[in-house]
C-alpha cells in the first residue's frame, strides 16, 4: 500500500483524541448517512472505553455532532448538543456491554426518522479511522476509504448479478461486495464499495428491482 | 511510479537521481498518486499550515482550565514571559517556541481545530517550529509550508518502517516521529543538503527512542502538552547538528527499525492504556475519570 503526504500531515480535526472525537464523530456521520438524513430520536450505547473515557474526550458529543452530519473538523462539534435541540434531535446516552470481544471504543447506536428505524454498530480503530461492523442484525465491514452502497433486500437468486450487472454498464469497478443473511430467501443485506461515486441513474435502477426494499449510499467518510 | 520511496536509502537515492530536494520528491510522489496537481497539493498543505498557525493563535488565548483540570493557560503564561523583562537564556525565539508547543496541544484539550502532525497528541510541535522558524526569518508562507512536504517525506519513511499510534509504539512513535519531521523541516528551511535533512531527522528520533506514552487520566493532556512544548528545542538541536555535519552512527532507517522493535517489546502499560508510568503515580492517579452520571441505557 502507497502511504500519501496527506496521511501523515493531517487530517484537520477538532480534539483532543484522534479515536474518541474524530472516529466518534465519523460513526455518528455514517450513521446519518445511513439513516438518509438527520435522525428524530437516537439511543447512543457506549461500550468500553468509550463510555469510560468517553467523557472527557467529547465522544458524547462526537456522535451526536456527527449524527447532526458536522464534520470532524467543524468547530460546532463541542456545542453539538445544543444545535441537536434547535434541530429536533433527541438523543439518550448510556452504557452498553457488547461483549468481552468487542473493540474497546465501540458504540451501538439506534436511530429513529420517521417510519425507519436503523441500528448500526461500530468501533473508532486507531488515528481517526472507523469500522461499522453490523447494520441491523447483518454483520458488516465498512471502512468508509471508499464509497459504499448498503442494500436492505430479500435473498433472492439474481439480485447480485442484477447489481454487478449495472454497475458493469455504468463502467464502475467494484472493489468489493458482501451479502449478510441469516436464512435463504429472508431479509438480506448487501454492501458494494466501488472506485468513484454511484451515478444517481445507476441508484435508482437498482432501487425499482422488487426484491430491494431500501437503498443507502454512503460516501467516502469526512477527511479521507 | 518515478518519486515513490520507502527507505531513507530510496529517498536519497531518487533525490540525488533527479536533483530535488526532500519535499520537491515528496511533492511529486504525491502528484504521482494522482492526489492532485503540483499546485493543488501546495495550496493544500498552505491550508493545513494556515490552520496550523491558527490552533497556535487560539491556544495563546486560552486563560481557563481544561474539561479535565490538567491543562489550560500555560501557553499564555510562557508567551507573556517571553516577552518580558526576566527572559531565560533561552531568548525570546525558543521561549516562544516551546510556547507555541504548548498552544497547540491547549487548542486540542478544548476541542479546538488542530492538524494531526502526525498525531492529535503530537500536533503541537511542527506546527511550533515552522512558526518559530518564519518569525525568526522573515520569510512567506509559501516557503515554510512546502517543507512540511519535507516532514511528510521523512514520516513517510517512519509510517512504512514503524507506526505513529501510542497505543502500538508508545510516545515515541507520536513525539518521536512529530520531532523527526520538525527536525527534517526545519533542515531544509535551512539550506541543508538532502542528506543533512535526513540526518537531523535520525538525531530526532534517535534521542526520543524509548519514550512511553503515559496519559494521565488517559487524556491527551499531560505529559502530552510538555513534551509538544519542550521537544520542539530538540527539533532545532537536531536541525543545527546535522547542518553543522554531525551524522549519526546509526542511519535513519535502522533508527526507524529501532523505534519499532522498542514499541513491540514495549509493556502495554506504557502504551496509552494510562495504567503505568505518570499516570499510575498518586498524583495521576487523581485524575482517574470520574463514573459518569447515570443516564438511562439503552435498551
Amino acid at each position: 500500500m502507497t502511504m500519501s503526504a496527506f496521511e501523515i500531515i493531517g487530517p484537520s480535526m477538532v480534539g483532543p483524541s484522534s479515536s474518541h472525537t474524530a472516529g466518534a464523530c465519523r460513526i455518528g456521520w455514517a450513521a446519518r448517512e445511513l439513516l438518509g438524513g438527520t435522525p428524530e430520536t437516537v439511543r447512543i450505547g457506549l461500550h468500553g472505553s468509550f463510555y469510560a473515557t468517553g467523557q472527557g474526550h467529547g465522544t458524547d458529543e462526537a456522535i451526536v455532532a456527527g449524527l447532526l452530519g458536522l464534520r470532524p473538523d467543524d468547530e460546532r462539534l463541542k456545542d453539538s448538543f445544543t444545535l441537536a435541540r434547535k434541530e429536533g434531535l433527541q438523543f439518550e446516552i448510556g452504557e452498553i456491554d457488547l461483549g468481552p470481544e468487542a473493540h474497546p471504543n465501540s458504540t451501538q447506536i439506534e436511530l429513529k426518522r420517521g417510519e425507519l428505524a436503523l441500528s448500526v454498530r461500530a468501533a473508532s480503530i486507531g488515528g481517526g479511522s472507523i469500522q461499522l461492523q453490523q447494520i441491523d442484525p447483518f454483520p458488516v465491514d465498512i471502512r468508509g476509504s471508499l464509497e459504499t452502497l448498503v442494500l436492505w433486500h430479500l435473498d433472492t437468486p439474481g439480485l447480485l448479478a442484477r447489481i454487478t450487472g449495472v454497475l458493469a454498464c455504468a463502467e464502475i469497478n467494484v472493489a468489493s461486495i458482501r451479502t449478510s443473511r441469516f436464512e435463504r430467501g429472508e431479509r438480506a443485506l448487501t454492501a458494494v464499495e466501488i472506485d468513484g461515486s454511484f451515478p444517481a441513474d445507476v441508484l435508482s435502477v437498482i432501487a425499482r428491482h422488487r426484491s430491494v426494499e431500501r437503498l443507502a449510499r454512503l460516501p467516502v467518510l469526512p477527511g479521507f | 511510479m518515478d518519486y515513490q520511496f520507502r527507505t531513507a536509502v530510496e529517498l536519497l537515492a531518487l533525490v540525488e537521481r533527479h536533483g530535488l530536494s526532500v519535499s520537491e520528491l515528496t511533492l511529486l510522489g504525491e502528484a504521482e498518486l494522482g492526489n492532485g496537481t503540483r499546485d493543488e497539493l501546495l495550496a493544500r498543505m498552505a491550508d493545513y499550515y494556515s490552520q496550523m498557525k491558527a490552533s497556535v493563535a487560539a491556544g495563546l488565548e486560552i486563560t481557563g482550565r481544561s474539561r479535565s483540570g490538567l491543562s489550560g493557560g500555560d501557553s499564555r503564561r510562557l508567551h507573556a514571559h517571553s516577552q518580558g523583562e526576566k527572559i531565560s537564556a533561552l531568548g525570546p525565539i525558543f521561549e516562544r517556541s516551546i510556547a507555541y508547543g504548548l498552544a497547540v496541544l491547549e487548542t486540542n484539550a478544548a476541542f479546538g481545530r488542530i492538524v494531526a502532525t502526525p498525531t492529535a497528541g503530537s500536533a503541537g510541535i511542527a506546527p511550533a517550529c515552522l512558526l518559530t522558524w518564519q518569525e525568526a526569518r522573515g520569510a512567506s508562507d509559501e516557503v515554510v509550508s512546502r517543507s512540511l512536504f519535507a516532514a511528510a517525506g521523512v514520516g513517510k519513511v517512519i509510517g512504512y518502517g514503524a507506526c505513529f499510534s501510542g497505543a502500538q509504539g508508545g510516545c515515541q512513535a507520536e513525539v518521536g516521529s512529530a520531532c523527526a519531521m520538525a527536525a527534517a523541516a526545519l533542515c531544509e528551511l535551512d539550506v541543508g543538503t538532502p542528506e543533512q535533512v535526513v540526518q537531523a531527522a535520525a538525531m530526532a528520533l534517535q534521542n526520543t527512542l524509548g519514550l512511553i506514552c503515559d496519559p494521565i487520566g488517559g487524556y491527551v493532556e499531560a505529559p502530552c502538552m510538555m513534551r509538544n512544548g519542550l521537544y520542539t528545542l530538540h527539533a532545532f538541536g537536531a536541525s543545527a547538528m546535522a547542518l553543522s555535519g554531525i551524522k549519526s552512527v546509526v542511519p535513519f532507517d535502522e533508527v526507524v527499525g529501532a523505534l519499532r522493535e522498542i514499541g513491540q517489546k514495549m509493556p502495554r502499560i506504557y502504551k496509552e492504556t494510562a495504567e503505568g508510568g505518570l499516570a499510575a503515580t498518586p498524583t495521576g492517579l487523581r485524575f482517574r475519570p470520574r463514573p459518569r452520571s447515570e443516564s438511562a441505557p439503552p435498551t
